[in-house]
């Protein structure tokens, strides 16, 4: 089984990275950019079978390791 | 006076730290490497700057999660003094032993500069060695300084008294051009609520010896140290 975590900062934390590839964009000639937030894709090759055993696992990593709760939110997509 | 530095893969800070650390107490520190899980009894562990475990994931979050880090945990709880300089200051906060976060600097810059910091309290083991007030000016080099926390945590550490350092200009003024990263309310260093914790971005002990042109306002940090706890 395979889990898809997304992290993401936190909405209202500032995005410096997120504010100059959209900057880079609208320079690129790109309109109608309100705007960008850049996170990050983790993948995981799990060897779970039962998907919520799995979602169970996956969130205790996120809260552990994976993510830092005072900044950035994550999601989680098994399959 | 006995202290621990600890060592991450990646750490590179750490020779100027110990150089600073034997010039205040008279003995060479000790050196801890991430693996160890043991550490002999100190009066002060310090975990240096630099890259731990090349910044993956997170600044400070592999270290933070590091076999020698249940141990500093573990001690910090019982009130042994734990100073993290930049990268240090990164580990404590994704360690949980101080609050908030260190995000990308708001420049996105890599900043290596001398800045100027207002020493917030004299009240602790760490800042003794200054006046209430006093400007001091000290280096910075760090790409991911820019200090946050929510509302309610800043305004804990407001209350409490517990920011030790917040970036100013010459005149002592906190004002946003001299907030080099983009710091909430400027911080640059805050303490734990017991105050035996610091963490600070700036490199107080790069600014002991003369001979590295970086004046020598971070010896009364150190100094500070010994006088409260030998």
């Amino acid at each position: 089984m395979k889990a898809r975590i997304h992290v993401k900062l936190k909405p209202g934390v500032l995005d410096p990275q997120g504010k100059a590839i959209g900057n880079a964009l609208r320079s690129l000639g790109f309109t109608g950019i309100d705007e960008v937030r850049q996170g990050k894709l983790i993948e995981l090759d799990l060897a779970d079978t039962d998907p919520q055993s799995a979602r169970a696992r996956v969130e205790a990593m996120c809260r552990t390791l994976l993510a830092n709760p005072v900044i950035e939110d994550y999601a989680i997509e098994l399959g | 006076m006995n202290t621990a530095v600890v060592i991450f893969p990646g750490s590179n800070r750490e020779r100027d730290l110990c150089l600073a650390l034997k010039r205040a107490t008279g003995r060479d520190p000790l050196c801890v490497w991430h693996r160890d899980s043991e550490l002999p009894s100190v009066d002060l562990i310090v975990l240096p700057g630099g890259f731990a475990y090349g910044d993956y994931l997170r600044c400070g979050a592999m270290a933070a999660h590091s076999p020698i880090m249940r141990e500093v945990k573990a001690r910090a709880e019982r009130g042994t003094p734990v100073l993290g300089i930049c990268n240090g200051f990164q580990v404590l906060t994704e360690a949980g032993l101080l609050p908030g976060a260190l995000l990308t600097n708001r420049t996105l810059n890599f900043i290596c500069r001398d800045v100027h910091l207002r020493v917030e309290t004299n009240q602790t083991i760490f800042t003794c060695g200054y006046a209430a007030g006093q400007t001091i000016r000290v280096p910075v080099a760090h790409h991911d300084g820019n200090y946050t926390a929510d509302e309610a945590t800043l305004d804990e550490l407001e209350d409490r008294g517990l920011v030790a350092f917040r970036y100013c200009n010459a005149a002592g003024e906190i004002d946003d051009d001299a907030n080099v990263n983009g710091s909430a309310h400027a911080i640059a260093g805050i303490f734990n609520r017991g105050r035996t914790v610091l963490g600070l971005m700036p490199h107080p002990e790069d600014a002991t010896d003369p001979l590295m042109g970086c004046g020598t306002d971070g010896s009364a940090l150190f100094a500070g140290l010994v006088g409260a706890l030998q």
